[in-house]
């Protein structure tokens, strides 16, 4: 009860320093509110990108293996060009795996090339042209928008047909009818069956949605005969990953002869690595982002520190009445330390007004949001900086000799 | 038992290689309900005496008992409780916190006693009412007289009913009209049984006092009641 009325006091007073020196406040926050702009907006932009990054490789699938010849990410020279001297996974080692494998929900082959498409005298190039079976539609954890997706039957067999992506689609049909239209790929006539739903982009590099889905038996007749497969093992649940990982891996094993004791010949990739490469790269711009704001920070705290000092000089002889009237070491520690946390605090919000127009800024790049718990931190922040920066001088102060600071004028 | 009680008090002050011995061997009783004035020249001693009577500051060498408590040997912040319950200052510069109204002034010591807000209240406007500012109660000291300004530190002084009160040529920044006013405001407060001690130059105003104790040099020239 005590503590609570003295604390109240001392709040007063601290309030009522800054209010009488507004113009003294408001510039030497100026340290903490640089460092309390940055400090949000990088918070601000890192889970910005974060999220961006995530929406975007959703689309491998959180449950999705990919059985390949490579790495997707591969750390030196030296693996580079073992890796080159690997075997492909051809189709036979798909089949084998598909047979053996139990544990999984779908798999599914796939080989993706680049080729131009025709339709009419209209035509795309580079649009990517993948083949696969009907399994894909799980694996790949694609939608179909109009008509359907090649059949098992279809699959391995000689019927052209496909399923066009959504862009490719709207380039080369504008508004035609597309069931049952034929379109040329490479030169190969394809009658499409199915569009795919929209997909965005992958990490802004390439359109998920300009792509052709061909059955692999066309792909592998008309345009590569022996191609470097890659699985697409779709386990079905989360929390069985790594069981299915394992098998797979055996089993590849298995099917691609690997003696016992050497390393595997061959990838099993997974969005995991995606993240993990990502968060690497998030962590090195988190560095610097700390560091910047550490040292606009400790600039600030260091002004704060300084006016903090002149404060208790122009108020030693309050300090001597305070004293002499009762106030004790704490009394007036408690005081001096508020006012250097109100003036911070003071210099947080003011940043964290700023940063809110900045990050309606930075909206228009990645999906940013001021998140709660940033706010909370840089309010937190500012208060540390507020302690640390007031507690020599408001030590100072309460160590002052009443009769001494009585005498001051 | 008396109120105050100092046994061979010394204060001597380190100036760089010298030492100045401010008070020599000072013994001393004050009993309850005295008016005393301490009296002398400056550099008598009697700022010195006053902080150490006052708790303000603690002796060199000697034995300090007020009230029974030995607090030449406490510590700041045991200095500052016992400051807090036993003593009211009333300084000759008034010492009222500027940007304070007259009654968050004379609210002050309760607050560091640990007084709830609605007595603390409750009792400041009592005091201001004792002192004759009942009418002021919302005015900083800028907008207030120096007469004002001393009776707003004496019902701060008073506001903890304090065992003495102890007041530092509280006339000497005023008019002798406005002086003899705040006299009477003391006197009063004696003849009600308050316990206080007056330091001072001017001897009209130690006269108004029941006992002069004249300092010289750092020691006690003479002790003796006032015949009135």
């Amino acid at each position: 009860m005590r503590f609570i009325i003295e604390l109240q006091e001392a709040l007063l007073i601290a309030w009522d320093a800054v209010r009488a020196n507004k113009l003294r406040a408001g510039l030497t926050t100026l340290g903490i509110v640089v460092g309390i702009v940055t400090v949000t907006l990088m918070g601000t932009a890192i889970q910005g990108i974060q999220r961006g990054f995530r929406q975007s490789i959703s689309v491998l699938g959180t449950d999705v293996l990919y059985v390949q010849r490579f790495d997707w990410f591969i750390n030196s020279h030296a693996e580079w060009l073992r890796q080159q001297r690997r075997r492909e996974v051809t189709w036979s080692q798909f089949k084998a795996l598909e047979r053996q494998l139990s544990s999984a929900r779908a798999i599914a082959p796939m080989v993706d090339i680049r080729e131009a498409v025709k339709y009419k005298n209209r035509s795309a190039t580079g649009v990517t042209i993948i083949g696969t079976t009907d399994q894909f539609l799980v694996t790949g954890g694609v939608g179909i928008a109009d008509g359907r997706f090649i059949t098992a039957e279809e699959s391995e067999g000689g019927r052209p047909v496909c399923v066009v992506g959504a862009q490719t689609a709207t380039n080369l049909f504008r508004g035609e009818p597309i069931l049952g239209s034929r379109i040329y790929v490479g030169g190969h006539p394809f009658e499409v069956v199915g569009v795919l739903e929209k997909q965005g982009e992958f990490l802004g590099a390439f359109s998920l949605d300009n792509q052709v889905v061909i059955p692999i038996g066309q792909l592998t007749a008309h345009f590569v005969p022996f191609p470097d497969y890659t699985i697409q093992v779709k386990v079905g649940d989360e929390s069985r990953l790594e069981d299915v990982r394992e098998e797979v891996r055996g089993l590849m094993r298995k099917i691609r002869r690997v003696p016992p004791g050497d390393d595997d010949d061959f990838a099993i990739n997974q969005q995991d690595q995606f993240i993990k490469t990502f968060n690497r790269v998030t962590g090195v711009i988190a560095t610097v982002g700390l560091f910047i704001t550490g040292l606009s920070l400790f600039v600030g705290g260091i002004g704060i520190m300084n006016i903090m000092f002149v404060s208790v000089a122009e108020r030693t002889r309050e300090i001597g009445i305070r004293k002499a009237i009762g106030a004790k070491r704490r009394n007036i520690l408690i005081q001096f330390l508020l006012e250097s946390m109100c003036i911070c605090l003071l210099g947080g919000c003011i940043g964290l007004a700023l940063a809110a127009p900045l990050t309606l800024a930075l909206r228009r790049l990645m999906p940013a949001t001021m998140s709660f718990g940033l706010v909370g931190l840089a309010l937190g922040v500012s208060l540390v900086v507020g302690v640390i920066a007031g507690f020599m001088p408001a030590w100072r102060a309460a160590r002052l000799n009443p009769v001494e600071a009585l005498r001051n004028e | 038992m008396s109120l105050i009680r100092l046994d061979r008090i010394s204060r001597y002050y380190r100036m760089g290689a010298e030492t100045i011995r401010a008070l020599e061997e000072v013994s001393l009783t004050i009993d309850r309900g005295e008016y005393v004035a301490i009296m002398g020249p400056s550099g008598s001693g009697k700022s010195t005496l006053m902080n150490l009577i006052g708790c303000l500051d603690t002796p060199t060498s000697g034995v300090y008992e007020l009230n029974g408590l030995n607090v030449s040997e406490m510590d700041d912040n045991q200095l500052a409780e016992v400051r807090n319950r036993e003593i009211g200052f009333v300084f000759q510069t008034f010492n009222l916190l500027p940007r304070a109204t007259a009654l968050r002034n004379v609210e002050l010591p309760l607050i560091y006693a640990g007084v709830a807000a609605e007595e603390r209240r409750q009792r400041a406007l009592e005091a201001l009412e004792r002192v004759g500012l009942g009418g002021r109660v919302n005015h900083k000291p800028t907008e207030l007289s120096g007469g004002q300004g001393q009776r707003v530190a004496i019902a701060r002084a008073l506001i903890n009913r304090p065992s003495i009160l102890l007041a530092d040529e509280p006339t000497g920044n005023l008019d002798s009209k406005t002086g003899m006013e705040i006299m009477a405001i003391f006197n009063d407060l004696a003849a009600t049984g308050h316990t206080i001690i007056l330091v001072t130059h001017e001897e009209d105003i130690a006269h108004c006092a029941r006992r002069i104790i004249r300092l010289r040099d750092g020691r006690i020239a003479s002790d003796e009641p006032v015949r009135k």
